[in-house]
């Protein structure tokens, strides 16, 4: 029973790491109907930029939201020089400028940055803490809880706030919000700095316990991507199912099948999933108009 | 007498390929020619997926690598010429296709996407794991098609690498003439028809399933061959022929060449197979060279590099 419940703690630790990537997927799909493959990059920015400055001598408690604001910065710029010259573009164009964007900034990580392998201390001690017989890092209860606040926290902004109205409207009916005086370019540059940041800010949280390199970027970006999908693309709720499901099935296939094809039986998990559901588990059942 | 844009298509691809080796300052080019070549067979496959059928697919590399592996294994465990090794990869890649290819095919757009990229990281990691079979991480050595001695046997006096360049030169020339005969088949017409409105395709009687189906098997047969010749060229092969980077690499070979065509396609693999050995002088900023470049192709040139460049060439003349 102990060793279940440590799958489960383990799982969910790693699949709020997940969500929140696999929110910041929905975000900007939202926004703009592109699926950002840069994603996983933000995290990584987040990781390291966090781990130079603290080298550096800057305290953590700054150097974690610096890090946050040069994520998003990025994740602006990308939508600014990248993003908003391709509107219109087709979705498989849309995927090699995104991956474009995601090969640059790892190439450009590895220069300014370096090619080993940095971590920071965790913010409160390194000491297992015991839970009915199973352990959980105190960094482990940070990542879940940074991952509570910031779905909490983007759910009143999208539902309570005016602006977060606008970006659900721009993500409604773009042509409907413009009409009604929404400038749905300034709610796509915003969704990117939000996304870019809660990736940023997933990347700061986990790198104590995974650790970041300079080319985490693409394995998390595939993880995020494939958890938004299963959960369906758009909803904010299914990325956060989505990412929590993905890191219990593989904690559970590592515990009791193989660890190595614990992300093996995650690609099949989707795969039947999508051929029950074609999108995904609480994507819009869309119709589509001829 | 007046050829059609097909005949004009092969008449100059078979120029090119001819004539290219006369810029070849050593003979290690030779050897990027033939990668070249064997990328292009790929993608001319890509073509017919993604530019005739409007299909998407993150996961082709996944065929490669049973291609690949087909064409070590069969050799070593059935004790025949390699060269049935890669039939048997081929007819297995087409019955995989076959196989997974009504269920995936009936996603659309993104789910597609990560349904294909499913399929390949599945491959990837059966033959990374399974070490007492394929060796793991490390790969295996595969055995030599024989294509240097029956050189010799002719008493052609070619080396190793120029051999391959032009037996690859023929095959990737059979490949496109078929590709470029489906193009206008009745078939080829249904593909294109699905492309534009699968309601439209449908509703004048083409069976969408059956045809997506076809583009697919054919396209998984193209990629299966590319990976079984890759591994026969290198006489070497690890998992990576089935990693995901493979299967991006030969989707932007396609789209950043031109997704609708196949000399496009093709031109877009001798860009981004050359590249990077024209890069190795900037070896720091190889990625983020290529990463810029792929953005600025697509933002500028949505259709890709070879339909931009050919009609910028029309606009000049």
């Amino acid at each position: 029973m102990s060793e279940f419940l440590q799958y489960v703690l383990s799982g969910t630790t790693v699949g709020a790491v997940y969500a929140l990537i696999a929110l910041g997927f929905t975000l900007i799909y939202n926004a703009s109907t592109v699926v950002n493959f840069a994603q996983g990059e933000f995290v990584m920015i987040g990781g390291m930029v966090t781990a130079f400055l603290f080298a550096a001598g800057t305290p953590l408690w700054l150097a974690a939201p610096t890090a946050i604001v040069v994520a998003a910065i990025v994740g602006i710029l990308l939508n600014k020089l990248a993003i908003e010259p391709a509107r219109g573009a087709s979705v498989i164009s849309l995927i090699v400028i995104t991956i474009g964007a995601s090969i640059f900034l790892r190439g450009l990580a590895g220069i300014v940055f370096d090619k080993q392998i940095h971590r920071f201390p965790a913010f409160t001690g390194e000491d297992p803490i015991a839970v009915f017989g199973a352990t959980i890092l105190p960094q482990g209860l940070w990542v879940l809880g940074g991952g509570a606040a910031v779905l909490v926290g983007l759910y009143l902004f999208l539902t309570r706030s005016i602006v977060g109205k606008a970006v659900m409207a721009t993500a409604n009916n773009r042509l409907a919000a413009k009409l009604v005086g929404i400038n749905t370019n300034s709610m796509m540059t915003l969704s990117f700095g939000l996304s870019a940041a809660i990736g940023a800010l997933a990347g700061v949280l986990a790198t104590p316990i995974t650790l970041v390199a300079y080319d985490v970027g693409v394995g998390m970006a595939l993880k995020g991507f494939a958890a938004a999908m299963l959960g369906g693309m758009g909803s904010p709720v299914g990325a956060i199912v989505g990412g929590l499901l993905l890191g219990l099935i593989e904690a559970m296939t590592a515990g009791y099948l193989s660890s190595e094809y614990k992300d093996a039986v995650a690609f099949i998990v989707i795969l039947i999933v999508l051929f029950v559901m074609p999108s995904g588990l609480f994507g819009p059942r869309s119709v589509e108009r001829v | 007498m007046r050829l059609s844009g097909k005949a004009w298509a092969l008449i100059a691809l078979a120029v090119i390929i001819a004539l290219a080796p006369l810029a070849f300052p050593s003979s290690f080019y030779y050897r990027v020619g033939a990668l070249i070549l064997i990328n292009g067979l790929a993608v001319t496959g890509l073509v017919i997926l993604f530019g005739y059928a409007g299909q998407i697919s993150l996961g082709h590399a996944g065929f490669a690598g049973i291609g690949g592996y087909a064409a070590a294994l069969i050799p070593i465990h059935l004790g025949v010429h390699p060269v049935f090794g890669l039939i048997a990869g081929a007819i297995l890649s087409a019955g995989l296709a076959f196989l997974i290819g009504r269920p995936v095919l009936r996603l659309k757009g993104y789910y597609l996407a990560v349904a294909t990229l499913g399929f390949g990281i599945l491959v990837y990691l059966v033959l990374n794991n399974e070490a007492q079979l394929t060796g793991g991480p490390d790969g295996m050595s595969v055995e030599r098609l024989g294509l240097r001695a029956l050189s010799d046997a002719l008493g052609l006096g070619l080396n190793t690498s120029q051999v391959w360049y032009w037996f690859m030169g023929v095959v990737l020339l059979i490949g496109a003439y078929l590709a470029l005969n489906l193009f206008t088949s009745p078939t080829g017409r249904a593909l294109r028809s699905l492309h534009d409105s699968e309601v439209a395709a449908g509703t004048l009687g083409v069976d969408v399933a059956r045809y997506k189906l076809t583009a697919f098997v054919i396209s998984a047969v193209y990629a299966s061959l590319a990976g079984s010749l890759q591994a026969l060229l290198n006489g070497f092969v690890t998992p990576d022929v089935a990693g995901f980077l493979h299967s991006i690499q030969w989707v932007t070979m396609t789209v950043l060449g031109g997704a609708g065509t196949v000399l496009g396609a093709i031109f877009g693999a001798a860009v981004l197979t050359a590249l990077p050995q024209a890069l190795t002088v900037f070896k720091e900023y190889e990625h983020m060279m290529l990463g810029l470049i792929m953005m600025v192709v697509m933002v500028f040139m949505p259709a890709g590099l070879f339909p931009s460049l050919a009609k910028l060439f029309r606009r000049v003349r």
